[in-house]
């Protein structure tokens, strides 16, 4: 069966949720190999971990470059593998820098890209991979005709199913083409406890309706109640009460959880690109005519000062 | 020197309008109202304050689209950009991205650069891969998605907020970037700026002049296809209620019955 190359993302040494979701998507296209990259002492763990979940082979590199220099070493060395392999397709999650390497990946191999996959099958002529388009208003599927795909998907695409494999290290040695941008200074997120945003199965979101920076307070209360991720409007982020790494939307991140809980949010457009797939909304909102409430499943008119700690006093139980 | 500095802008279908697919299946880019790409204005802001603070540079913006694309760069050209390249082409007409770099490439390369400026993605297709495949094609470094730019000497610097870590990073010039919405609110064209647009200089481009094969670009050359496009349904409508007291504890009611809590 063709190898399907899996970039496998990763940080501080843990497997991110993502990549195990991107091997159990490969398993339908044939057999997913796993790429781990710049993962230093990490790289066994990492490796077992991909094993786990499906990956008959696991390509690992290390080297400085990976760290000192922005997205051509792993382009070099995803290029290299899929050569060397002739896989069959490569799949990349779709993040800023997945969705560069992708990119750059395809070119040099011939391929055409998709990016932003929400589901891939298997079809007659190579994966079919479908994409939600204009703020979702749009289900579009395409295919690639030309080259091994290129494929970057979205998190949350599909569950992720363990699946034990042999997981057989490769360690590859790559040649570093340069011509790259340098990274001079690296300051690593710190953590807020919280589940990954977008990752997370229920996302609790604060808008301008939150009114300060405390106003959070409440929205990150029902978050830890629920165990949620906390999300942002841009009116919010651009106000300075919430870190931009959390905005949700076309700027800001994509995300499709089963929950979806919109705070003193009005539902414009650039936010709605970035939640309506999710697959149960629910907004409070002072303002019976604000649009968000052509989207949920369940809308309080509402003060979320009131509303939000009633719930999560309810759901403290 | 004079610093030659060539910004990518798009023109887009206004997000806030009702944006659809031709019969083709390519966006729908004549019955819906089109502008300047929201992101793209924060490039051409970006490579305008770079400019300023060299003292010693020229903006050009180049756009690859339709002919009413050539709004996009009479804005552009409004807020202060110096001269505007507009590449046009039936042949272009569906186009996927990895075509549209060689396009783009190529007319880059046509009108010289030492900094090539970008948006973080078009909001139509929001892609957000064109600036890399530029990088890639013009054997030039990439510094993209930068929430802060500059350029000292020939070294562009910036600071790129990725999802594990914020990073510094720098790249000699010649170079691709591309900078997010975080990067500086864009500049309103002044009333004599829009006055100063009418009299710059736009030239037009098409793929002869480019040497591009028509084959090689548009629909039939493309790499992908769209086999299907689907209206997503609407949401069938959700309860609504108004808190009159309760509305904290009958949305716990309803988060309940869906196994959530
Ligand atoms: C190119 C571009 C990209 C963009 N990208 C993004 C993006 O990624 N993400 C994003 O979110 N936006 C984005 N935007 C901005 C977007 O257009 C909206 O401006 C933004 O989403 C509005 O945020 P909001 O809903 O919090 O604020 P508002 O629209 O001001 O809504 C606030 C809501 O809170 C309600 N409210 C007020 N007080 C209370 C209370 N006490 N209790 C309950 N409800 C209350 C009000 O009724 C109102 O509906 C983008 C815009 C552009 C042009
Ligand atoms: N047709 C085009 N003409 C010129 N620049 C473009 C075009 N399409 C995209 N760009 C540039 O590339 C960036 C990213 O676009 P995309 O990869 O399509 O999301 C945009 O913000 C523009 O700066």
């Amino acid at each position: 069966m063709t190898e399907i190359l899996v970039l496998v993302d990763h940080a501080d040494g843990q497997v991110r949720k993502p990549a195990l979701e991107l091997l159990t998507l490969a398993r339908r296209l044939g057999t997913p190999a796993a790429v781990v990259l710049g993962a230093g002492d990490n790289a066994a763990a990492i490796a077992a971990k991909a094993a786990e979940y499906g990956a008959a082979t696991v390509h690992t590199a290390d080297a400085p470059e990976f760290t000192a220099q922005l997205v051509v070493p792993k382009v070099d060395a995803l290029t290299q593998i899929a050569q060397a392999t002739e896989a069959g397709a490569v799949l990349v999650t779709s993040s800023g820098e997945g969705k560069e390497i992708a990119a750059r990946v395809a070119l040099r191999l011939g391929s055409g890209l998709i990016t932003d996959a929400v589901d891939l099958e298997a079809g007659a002529s190579g994966p079919v991979a479908t994409q939600s388009v204009f703020a979702a208003s749009f289900q579009v599927k395409s295919t690639v005709t030309h080259g091994a795909p290129v494929i970057t998907v979205k998190p949350n695409a599909v569950a992720p199913e363990p699946a034990p494999a042999a997981g057989t290290v490769q360690a590859v040695e790559v040649a570093f083409t340069g011509n790259a941008a340098t990274v001079t200074a690296r300051t690593p997120r710190v953590s807020s406890g919280r589940p990954e945003l977008t990752e997370a199965a229920i996302v609790v979101s604060g808008g301008r309706g939150v009114g300060a920076a405390e106003g959070f307070g409440v929205v990150e209360d029902l978050a830890d109640a629920l165990g949620a991720a906390v999300g942002a409007s841009r009116a919010a982020v651009d106000a300075g009460w919430y870190p931009h790494t959390n905005q949700v939307g076309q700027t800001g991140k994509q995300v499709s959880p089963q929950l979806y809980i919109a705070a003193g949010i009005s539902g414009a457009i650039q936010h709605r690109a970035g939640m309506q797939t999710s697959k149960t909304i629910v907004a409070v909102n002072k303002d019976p005519e604000a649009p968000i409430f052509e989207l949920v499943d369940y809308g309080i008119v509402g003060d979320l000062f009131t509303v939000l700690p009633q719930l999560t006093a309810q759901a403290k139980g | 020197m004079t610093l030659r500095i060539a910004v990518c802008v798009k023109y887009v279908p206004d997000a806030t309008g009702d944006r659809r697919f031709a019969d083709d299946t390519t966006t729908d880019r004549e019955g819906v109202d089109g502008l300047l790409s929201e992101l793209d204005e924060y490039g051409v802001e970006q490579a305008l304050r770079i400019a300023e603070a060299s003292g010693d540079a020229e903006v050009t913006v180049l756009t690859v689209g339709p002919d009413d694309a050539k709004d996009a760069l009479r804005k552009a050209l409004s807020m202060g950009a110096d001269k505007a390249v507009h590449v046009n082409d039936d042949d272009i007409h569906g186009s996927d991205v990895i075509a549209t770099s060689a396009i783009v490439a190529k007319a880059l390369e046509q009108v010289g650069f030492d900094l090539v400026v970008c948006g973080m993605a078009s909001t139509d297709g929001t892609m957000g891969v064109l600036p890399a495949l530029l990088a890639e094609r013009l054997g030039v470094p990439q510094a993209t998605l930068l929430s802060e730019v500059g350029v000292e000497g020939t070294t562009v610097k910036g600071r790129r907020d990725g999802d594990a870590a914020s990073e510094q990073v720098e790249a000699q010039l010649p170079a691709v970037v591309s900078v997010t919405d975080q990067s500086g609110e864009a500049r309103y064209p002044s009333f004599k700026g829009i006055m100063a647009a009418k009299k710059k200089p736009v030239q037009s481009l098409d793929l002869d002049d480019l040497g591009i094969d028509a084959d090689a670009v548009g629909l039939a050359g493309a790499w992908t296809k769209v086999e299907t496009v689907t209206a997503r349904p609407p949401r069938s409508k959700g309860t609504i209620v108004t808190d009159e007291g309760e509305g904290g504890k009958q949305l716990a009611a309803f988060l309940a019955e869906q196994k959530f809590i």
